[in-house]
């Protein structure tokens, strides 16, 4: 059919088209992002070394030195059955942040796909599934949690399923909302003429367009779950004790705040530190993963 | 071409209808009963203002979208949306926007070995050269492959568009704007790369444009369209001489020259086209024509041979004169 040959080539006169010079900015000079990874590295590494660093088995009661202020021995003092807070603060990280980066990836991964379908096939499919996430989205997060965890009874496990039920929704609602945009872009166009079929145009061509929303809103999402966790504890429906925990930290030093006051500010303060720096990477996440940025 | 020379049809457009809306009262006939011929190896320029359903046409003949009624053919046989593989391959789209028809977050490299894989339009081992075949067939360096879209300017970013829609070797090339998103300068030098892809790769080329300007001498044959109808098809020279539509000659007049006696006349055209939902009755540039006549308000003018490859939708063609720039005091 083609009665062309695409051999020739054109004089090199008209090569006169050269890339510009202009050069992307590398990760590691985006500031809120470096700081926030320097943040949260530090957080995960000292849950990590818990067992080493922590001066103090955390669970471990000691009545007759209960109730102490800082000193040499017990560095944050102990809590009201004797036992290390600082050690309870290490131990503690590993369970609050484990949570919450676990418990992000069910609903990241599961939003996001049905929100992709729903945004590129739209129709009945869209409506099928954005009337669930209407379902999900007319209560309140965290009184959605808290019912959930109630009825499914405290533990880890129903802590997961809990979080994973309530937050796919915010992750299907913007995936759908940048999949609608996205496909209405020349490139989606031009891929669909071009012959690509539907998983190639999504895979290649929307997904990696839309994700960056997704996951800079994951960074947040942690922190969120993290709050979760914390307000599970405090409310006594968290982690079963005497494990450490942030919230059931908060919770058994309440008691004392007019007078012990820190033993229940370190671990909010803790949740405050790990709050900020994932915020951090979420935004220098958004800097860097916007596509304007590659415009 | 002469006309003892009948050139081959590539593409043909015939009586194609596209209606958006349901009910029968708020449809917006975008076409309205379009006929077309694209032939081989020339550079058909498809010009009308913004609404005209230039883009309309487009995308149907691209087949992102199928027509409410009426036929395309390709080669005489008939095309539609839902068309084959080798087919698709065949007619290939360049967008308006540079900015928006590259995906942001491919590399040229990506992007163009992708359409090659798919297509399986050489063997895997002969990408890396197929890919600096079609970088300087656009009159980009190599160099060039392993950036993203954000490091182009617009008219390279134009120049990418047009190597990746090059690449499935097509034979027809449908150009919807190519150089309105682009600066006038860089405009020239698109403009000159469609005209020798044309003669190097002997492709037939739909230039849609909504300024005559732009296509005054880059297409063969100039096709004004008005409000979803072929208003005149004529060689370019023909129309630039001698216009027989009056919406022809006003945007003839329209165009800017660089002479000084011009800034004195008065607008050749005045008001918007009417909404494509409620039609005029009649010919449906009546409303805005200087000549309109009892006729043009009752039937609807067909597109009718005037002379050889001369064709004009209008009740007074041939009789109307041709210096559009004085149209004013002859019919009042």
């Amino acid at each position: 059919m083609t009665t062309f040959s695409l051999t020739h080539r054109f004089r090199p006169s008209r090569r006169e088209a050269r890339p510009a010079a202009r050069r992307l900015r590398p990760w590691y000079q985006n500031r809120s992002l470096v700081a926030g990874l320097v943040i949260v590295c530090i957080m995960v590494l000292l849950a990590v070394l818990a067992p080493v660093l922590a001066p103090y088995n955390p669970i471990k009661q000691n009545l007759n030195e209960a109730l102490q202020g800082p000193s040499g021995a017990h560095w944050l003092g102990t809590d009201k059955l004797g036992r290390d807070v600082l050690s309870r603060l290490l131990y503690g990280a590993r369970v609050d942040l484990r949570i919450g980066f676990l418990a992000v990836i069910i609903p990241f991964v599961v939003g996001t796909i049905l929100g992709a379908i729903a945004g590129y096939f739209g129709g009945w499919l869209d409506i099928i599934i954005m009337r669930i996430v209407d379902v999900f989205y007319a209560f309140p997060l965290f009184l959605l949690v808290i019912a959930l965890v109630f009825v499914l009874g405290p533990g880890e496990s129903s802590i997961y399923l809990a979080i994973a039920l309530v937050s796919w929704v915010s992750y299907c609602k913007i995936v759908r909302g940048e999949v609608i945009v996205a496909r209405q872009q020349e490139y989606v166009q031009a891929a669909r003429l071009g012959g690509l079929n539907n998983a190639r145009v999504l895979g290649r061509h929307i997904g990696p367009n839309v994700i960056s929303q997704a996951i800079t809103y994951a960074m947040s999402d942690i922190v969120m779950d993290i709050m979760v966790i914390v307000t599970l504890g405090y409310l006594g429906l968290g982690i079963t004790p005497p494990t450490a925990e942030w919230g059931s930290m908060i919770a058994d030093a309440q008691e004392f705040i007019t007078t012990l006051w820190w033993m229940a500010v370190v671990p909010g303060v803790a949740v405050v530190i790990t709050g900020l720096g994932l915020s951090l990477i979420g935004d220098g996440l958004t800097d860097l993963l916007s596509p304007e940025r590659r415009k | 071409m002469s006309a003892a020379e009948q050139p081959a049809a590539v593409l043909e457009v015939r009586e194609v209808t596209k209606r958006y809306g349901h009910g029968r009262r708020d449809t917006l006939r975008a076409l309205d009963g379009v006929d077309l011929t694209l032939h081989r190896g020339e550079i058909l320029a498809l010009v009308g203002e913004s609404g005209s359903g230039k883009s309309t046409l487009a995308k149907i003949l691209a087949g992102s979208t199928s027509q409410t009624s009426g036929q395309v053919l390709c080669d005489g046989v008939e095309i539609t949306a839902r068309r084959h593989s080798t087919a698709r391959r065949r007619i290939q789209m360049v967008f308006q926007d540079p900015y928006s028809s590259l995906n942001p977050r491919m590399t040229v490299r990506s992007a163009l070995s992708e359409v090659l894989r798919v297509h399986r339009v050489v063997p895997r081992e002969q990408i890396a050269e197929e890919l600096s075949r079609l970088m300087s067939l656009v009159g980009l360096d190599d160099s060039a492959l392993d950036a993203y879209p954000s490091q182009f300017s617009g008219g390279q970013r134009q120049r990418i568009a047009i190597a990746r829609a090059l690449a499935v070797r097509p034979d027809i090339l449908i150009a919807d704007e190519p150089v309105s998103a682009l600066d006038v300068s860089v405009q020239a030098t698109i403009l000159d790369l469609f005209e020798s892809l044309r003669s190097e790769l002997g492709l037939s080329v739909l230039f849609i444009a909504h300024n005559l300007a732009v296509v005054q001498h880059l297409a063969d044959r100039i096709a004004v369209m008005y409000l979803g109808r072929i208003a005149e098809v004529a060689q370019t020279d023909t129309l630039f001489a001698s216009p027989e539509h009056p919406y022809t000659q006003a945007l003839i007049a329209s165009v800017p020259r660089m002479r000084p006696r011009d800034l004195e006349q008065p607008p050749a055209l005045d008001g918007e086209p009417p909404s494509p939902i409620h039609l005029p009755t009649g010919c449906r540039f009546n409303p805005r024509c200087a000549y309109a006549q009892p006729t043009c308000l009752i039937d609807e003018p067909a597109l009718e041979r005037v002379a050889e490859g001369h064709s004009v939708a209008c009740w007074f063609a041939g009789q109307l004169q041709q210096a559009p720039t004085k149209q004013s005091e002859e019919f009042a």
